[in-house]
């Protein structure tokens, strides 16, 4: 065992901590409204787009932010289903692939709009150079750009500030954020080996004498946006496993600090909006904690390898190499799979089947909480949410009414947030058990495995991850509707949920702090947080984690 | 009503800024700045064809070549993907005991306890381009057999192609099967 990978994971979490704060007060300043030094830079750019798009700088209520935000993403998700319904007659096609049929069309539109990226289709047999530039370029911008525009207007309610304009953030987080980063990551991506061409493929004559046709494409924009906007879909089918989508291990940690970058960064920003940055430091510090807990779980369990190959006499000096790359190894993998379902992100580096039990049970838990530190925007979205649960909790307890940020939590918020809690189990665990009693065939591993690839699919969709065990046959109608319903309802359930709530907030008089104020900016608060979360996040799920994953284990 | 209108004029003049600038202008300075990166890190013959590229394996049955890891889909480099076997899977299993009894077959001098655990794995991708040096170290007598070329002629080959970690901690030893049977292959011309 060599000690150099794991310096290089820590020398990478070292890096992302240092960014996030800087990062964060960053984001806070893009999105504030008074006139700052950013407008100078941005403002023509942005007054021009206003101007096109006929947008009025106006504050919206809760319920205006919400319809705009429904409004916009379903007029979207209806013209990039036309376009992958049409991909066969529109222009930049030259590798003449066909149209994709509606319940797919529907399912990818929905994937990519949504934020998850789930691909039941492969990019180099299932999609067009058109579709490939446009409709999922596109949707990887803007759905990253939702989400953020989202938390900015939930936390600017916390802080009892108007929530803002939805589609004036929606543009602040693509010029000021999304789109100058995204430049700067694709050309380094490139430099380090990802292609960047119009041409579709080359056909190569091999040294064996056999002809081999090499898919290439414009790979670095589209990694840049899919690895910052926490996307996660690849432009080819085996994703960041394929050598072109990464090519070596510098470009392994920069993928791994694209995709935490925005998640890690917002605590900070919310910290700063509400004008106090130890709120912020004390979430971001107790998720952190987890992270590093979670990680090393399966850093531990990826490590020992797989003991069906031990008894076969192969030494496993190496770890459990099926499905993994030799350029990244076994640590890096690991980093990267509790990374991309920590991020909500869902870009792959090594087939998560093929993980080791223990490291695949990490990887459906981390979805499952969704909180740490969760997707571009929606993750701070849920933290938020489990902070007021802590607050709600903690209020119980001593038997007074909570308060957050000197804000009354009250009947109202709390069933709000009540809903938004019960309907992740019912998203996840319904459609789950309604999967393995009709459609058991559409499992590829046998055994307790089977039943872990079909709860990783619809947790995956209900986290809008996008990551998946891919041996499922899951390009058919049952798992192409479901699972698109299942994305649609939960990304978008809880962003109104949590507009309401943030709405709700607004119209209470602040109440002063007295000393009997739970302080939440405090590390025992942080403990009360991180205890909030794995009680009703983690205890939901555990019986269906007994019977997938730690069965198989168990009996390996 | 308002909010479909806004939408559409927002996107379209979004899309002109997100798809048609972005991805134009970085593929421009792409193709002038790293046209070898950008066109998907080539490797050209003599006669200036495409033989390959670095970052893709190639298929090697031909014992006289180094081989390269297991791949489900042969090294199509028209799509990518591996079986997705479970570590409990028993197809896994037996595949592996297939890989090992072709090992054996073609290495009889090597004992299997000295068959690295990325040679009967399937990567990733598919197309995974690399083996680790211990891969590589593994199959030099067998080589160096049926070429006769020396085993310390073919380990300095090896050593030639070795990759380390990038800035030593990033990512592991590999060794590029491609470049190293291009090697082999001169070495053959040579003598």
């Amino acid at each position: 065992m060599s000690i150099l990978p794991y310096i290089g994971i820590a020398v990478t979490l070292i890096i992302v901590i240092l960014l996030a704060r800087p990062m964060g007060s960053y984001i806070a300043r893009a999105f504030d409204y008074t006139p700052g030094r950013l407008d100078r830079w941005f403002g023509p750019l942005e007054k021009g787009i206003y101007r096109v798009g006929g947008v009025r700088q106006e504050n919206q209520t809760w319920k205006q932010y919400a319809a705009a935000v429904l409004i916009s993403n379903t007029v979207l998700l209806l013209v990039v289903y036309m376009i992958f319904r049409l991909q066969d007659k529109l222009p930049l096609n030259p590798a003449g692939i066909g149209a994709m049929s509606p319940d797919l069309a529907f399912n990818t539109a929905v994937s990519f709009m949504t934020n998850t990226n789930l691909q039941h289709y492969s990019g180099e047999s299932g999609l067009s150079l058109f579709s490939q530039m446009t409709a999922i370029v596109f949707m990887m911008f803007v759905s990253p750009a939702t989400g953020i525009a989202v938390a900015i207007a939930f936390i600017r309610g916390l802080a009892g500030k108007p929530l803002g304009n939805f589609f004036v953030d929606l543009t602040r987080a693509v010029t000021r954020i999304l789109l100058p980063l995204a430049c700067v990551a694709a050309i380094i991506l490139i430099g380090l080996g990802v292609p960047q061409t119009l041409q579709t493929g080359v056909t190569a004559q091999t040294l064996q004498g056999a002809q081999q046709q090499i898919a290439t494409g414009p790979m670095g924009t589209f990694l840049a946006i899919k690895e910052l906007g926490n996307n996660g879909g690849g432009f080819m089918g085996a994703n960041s496993a394929h050598p072109f989508e990464n090519p070596g291990g510098i470009s392994n940690m920069l993928q791994i600090m694209l995709m935490m970058l925005v998640p890690v960064s917002l605590p900070f920003t919310y910290g700063k909006m509400v004008g106090n940055n130890k709120q912020g430091r004390v979430l971001f510090v107790s998720m952190m904690m987890m992270f590093i807990v979670i990680l090393s779980v399966s850093l531990v369990s990826e490590h020992q390898g797989n003991p069906l190959i031990q008894q076969a006499g192969i030494q496993q000096g190496t770890g459990s190499m099926e499905g993994k790359e030799v350029r990244i190894g076994v640590e890096q993998s690991s980093f990267y799979s509790v990374v991309t379902t920590a991020s909500e992100t869902g870009a792959v580096n090594t087939m998560h089947d093929t993980l080791t039990p223990i490291a695949g049970m990490v990887a459906i838990g981390n979805m499952m909480l969704n909180t740490v530190f969760g997707g571009s925007g929606v993750g701070v979205l849920n933290v938020l949410m489990y902070a007021i649960i802590a607050v709600f909790l903690s209020g119980l307890m001593v038997g007074r009414t909570p308060e957050f940020l000197g804000r009354k939590i009250e009947g109202r918020e709390m069933k709000l947030i009540a809903v938004t809690l019960l309907i992740q189990p019912l998203l996840i665990l319904a459609p789950t058990a309604i999967a393995l009693m009709a459609y058991p065939d559409t499992i590829s591993n046998p055994g307790y495995h089977g039943l872990t690839q079909v709860l990783y699919e619809f947790t995956s969709s209900a986290a809008n991850n996008g990551s998946g065990f891919e041996g499922l046959g899951d390009n058919t109608i049952f798992w192409n509707v479901s699972t698109g319903v299942v994305m649609f309802i939960a990304r978008y359930f809880s962003m109104i949920t949590l507009l309401a709530v943030a709405g709700s907030l607004l119209m209470k008089k602040p109440v002063p702090e007295t000393s009997g104020t739970l302080r939440t900016d405090q590390p025992l608060f942080g403990l009360v947080f991180v205890v909030a979360v794995v009680i009703v996040g983690a205890l939901t799920f555990f019986p269906a984690l007994v019977l997938g994953p730690i069965a198989e284990q168990l009996t390996l | 009503m308002k909010n479909v209108w806004i939408t559409l004029r927002t996107s379209a003049i979004l899309f002109v800024l997100c798809c048609v600038l972005y991805q134009l202008a970085i593929t421009g300075i792409a193709k002038v700045a790293m046209p070898h990166q950008a066109a998907g890190s080539l490797v050209y013959n003599s006669n200036h064809d495409v033989i390959g590229s670095e970052l893709i394996g190639q298929s090697f049955t031909d014992p006289h070549y180094f081989q390269g890891r297991v791949s489900s889909i042969e090294y199509n480099a028209n799509g990518s993907g591996s079986p997705n076997y479970a570590p409990s899977n028993p197809d896994l299993s037996k595949r592996i005991e297939e890989s090992v009894a072709a090992w054996q077959k073609q290495n009889p001098d090597v004992p299997v306890s000295s068959l690295p655990v990325d040679l009967v794995t399937n990567s990733g991708s598919g197309l995974d381009p690399d083996i680790t040096p211990q891969a590589a170290a593994a199959q030099i007598p067998r080589i160096s057999q049926l070429t006769g070329l020396k085993a310390d002629q073919l380990q300095s080959l090896v050593q030639e192609n070795t990759t380390s970690a990038q800035l030593g901690i990033f990512g592991e030893p590999a060794v590029n099967v491609l470049k190293l049977n291009l090697a082999v292959q001169q070495l053959r011309a040579q003598s």
